[in-house]
């Protein structure tokens, strides 16, 4: 039992988890974030990796890779950082991605060096489960890693119960089908959807993710799921001037 | 097929559909009624119809005499640079958009390097009164603005890519978000046979009618449809694969795809893909691609913007693997020379594209009696600025 399987088994309800991009702003400041996440209260986190090449990704997050990448960020310096991370950081990790660098890397390698340095789980949205299954959950299973799977308001229930098979954490839903960094779309079309999610009774919990940007749309996500990933919005906020010091506000903003 | 493609997407190790849910619906769908579709015979008759009224199919066979004796072989040319719009792309692009209206399909995206595809598509929207979006990297809308205007002329709306390095690897980045937001009514007509699967089979299906016309008409020419050779130029490959498509299973006929090595392969600006690149995941597909040791796709250089990819299809990676084609490499200065060869010996300007197929016979050894037959993918109008530029006419 990793991490993330002890938060879900005692907490339910209002989970917040945020989202960012290592290396963005700055090359070395990973695990500070990190720290001042976990000092504002946040649940779990979801540290990315960045790509070249983000096809599920908005202009914000983007742009946060582009500059990860300028900066010099890789999978190898990522992982060096996160040698101290369980020296300063207690809460669930997530590492998000795609799948490229993670297989440039070796998928085997990239799960053990994973599980030395205290990562609890992996959300790499390119990988399909097909591929998932026959090629890599061997080494997810070894290396005690769960492996979070995308459902957006087109993914057929019979997918979603197969999806809530393979999973052993939480299942991650897409408020709309978009790329990141939209706004959340209070319509009926999706309030339906999440009802519909919850009917199913799923073995997993479900954290709603994309378009989650301000306490509103938090606590309307929360309605329907155990809880809801900020990504976007706290990139931006990384974006600014003293960055550091706004996180616990800004958590606040979310989640008072 | 030997070498077709298995029933989870595969050829060998390459294939398969590395695509984020969100497109998963978009991508099923097409999986699961492209070959009832395009294998029907309404489909069919129609698709054949328009290839022959509208593109001007069949190709000629050309039996380029000054070339075969220059190259000690029987040479011949399959003229795709003649079809309307002056490439290939016209076949898929006419395929595609048959396929999309009975998908129920609104609305068309694409992406585009040369802008070739573009226009291809933007034609075919035309044509059948279907609303365009074709999206194309800022830098090469500025290197190929003729095709621009053109895709305009069509009624199309050209969105520039501004993300990465503003090239054809991002408008195709930008195409799969459009697509990701707009999964109902929108259909991608992918002009290459690269990403997830079903779309390299597809296109590729939709470019054999090259190699199915070559087969006969080569039985015509020589009382034999069976070439020594068949050659052609390959960025993301689709020419190629519609050129090698009914000769792959016979392995007397040898397969040469001709890579662009730029200013040469270990000069830092090459797409040479299968000598520099490793495999690993490019627009859905697993294949062989420029990448970094971190897996960070490689911005790659060509003066033809056409070969300008970081990738190739994954038939192409796994064609390549197990030797049953042979890829090689040319660089701008060969081609351009070879662009210029053609036009002075046989009065044909090609693309830039294509000269690279044409550079690579300066360095085949050939018996006097081969026939070689090598596609002319698209025709050199759109390439006069780059001609000129270099040859100072």
């Amino acid at each position: 039992m990793n991490r993330l399987n002890k938060l879900f088994s005692t907490k339910k309800d209002n989970l917040l988890s945020i989202y960012y991009t290592a290396g963005y702003p700055e090359l070395n400041t990973t695990l500070d974030i990190a720290e001042a996440l976990e000092k504002a209260g946040v649940d779990f986190l979801e540290v990315g990796f960045p790509y070249s090449d983000p096809v599920a990704d908005g202009p914000t997050i983007q742009h946060s890779s582009e500059k990860a990448l300028e900066n010099g960020m890789t999978l190898n310096l990522l992982f060096e950082q996160l040698a101290d991370l369980r020296k300063r950081v207690t809460i669930p990790i997530l590492l998000m991605g795609y799948a490229n660098p993670m297989i440039q890397y070796g998928v085997e390698r990239f799960c053990k060096k994973a599980a030395e340095v205290g990562v609890d789980g992996v959300i790499v949205p390119d990988l399909p489960m097909y591929e998932y299954e026959t090629l890599y959950a061997g080494y997810f299973k070894t290396y005690g890693l769960s492996n979070i799977f995308l459902v957006t308001p087109q993914t057929s229930e019979d997918r979603i119960r197969k999806i809530d098979e393979l999973s052993n954490s939480f299942i991650y839903l897409l408020s709309s089908s978009s790329i990141t960094g939209g706004n959340l779309q209070l319509s009926v079309n999706i309030e339906d959807y999440y009802k519909r999610i919850k009917a199913m009774q799923l073995t997993n919990p479900a954290i709603i993710g994309f378009g989650i940007s301000d306490n509103k749309s938090f606590s309307k996500a929360c309605e329907y799921a155990a809880g809801a990933i900020v990504g976007s919005a706290f990139v931006k906020l990384l974006g600014t001037e003293g960055y550091l010091e706004k996180i616990e506000g800004f958590v606040k903003g979310i989640r008072p | 097929m030997k070498y077709g493609v298995n029933e989870q997407g595969y050829y060998g190790d390459f294939g398969g559909a590395y695509i984020p849910e969100m497109l998963y619906p978009n991508v099923e769908e097409l999986r699961q009624q492209y070959l009832n579709i395009i294998n029907g015979d309404e489909f069919k008759a129609e698709f054949n119809q328009l290839l022959k009224d509208y593109v001007g199919r069949p190709s000629p066979l050309y039996h380029a005499k000054r070339y075969s004796e220059k190259y000690g072989a029987n040479i011949f040319f399959k003229r795709e640079d003649l079809n309307h719009t002056g490439s290939h792309k016209i076949n898929n692009a006419i395929g595609q958009i048959l396929l999309a209206k009975r998908l129920g399909k609104k609305r068309i995206i694409a992406e585009t390097g040369a802008g070739q595809h573009g226009v291809a598509t933007a034609t075919v929207c035309a044509l059948m009164g279907i609303e365009c979006v074709v999206y194309m990297g800022e830098i090469d809308m500025a290197r190929q603005a003729p095709n621009v205007s053109r895709m305009k002329m069509l009624g199309a709306t050209v969105v520039p890519a501004v993300s990465g390095s503003k090239t054809l690897k991002d408008a195709t980045n930008e195409a799969l978000r459009d697509w990701i937001g707009n999964p109902v009514d929108t259909h991608y007509i992918i002009g290459s046979v690269v990403g997830p699967y079903p779309y390299p089979d597809m296109v590729a299906r939709f470019q054999s009618v090259i190699s199915f016309e070559t087969k006969k008409q080569l039985l015509e020419h020589t009382g034999n449809e069976t070439p020594q050779y068949v050659m052609a130029c390959v960025g993301g490959g689709s020419n190629a694969m519609g050129m090698f498509y009914h000769f792959l299973d016979d392995e007397q006929v040898k397969l040469v795809a001709v890579e662009a090595a730029g200013k040469g392969v270990d000069s830092g600006h090459s797409a040479a893909t299968t000598f520099l690149g490793k495999e690993g995941v490019l627009h859905g597909s697993r294949t062989i691609l420029m990448q970094t040791d971190d897996g960070q796709v490689v911005e790659p250089y060509s003066i033809s913007a056409g070969l300008d990819y970081p990738g190739i299809g994954p038939q192409h990676a796994h064609l390549y693997k197990i030797n049953r084609a042979q890829y090689v490499s040319v660089t701008d200065d060969e081609a351009l020379q070879a662009g210029l060869l053609c036009s002075q010996l046989e009065g044909i300007i090609p693309a830039i594209e294509t000269a690279h197929a044409l550079a690579q016979l300066e360095k085949m050894k050939f018996d006097k009696a081969d026939n070689v037959v090598i596609c002319i993918s698209g025709r050199g109008d759109k390439d006069l600025d780059t001609y000129i530029k270099y040859f100072g006419f």
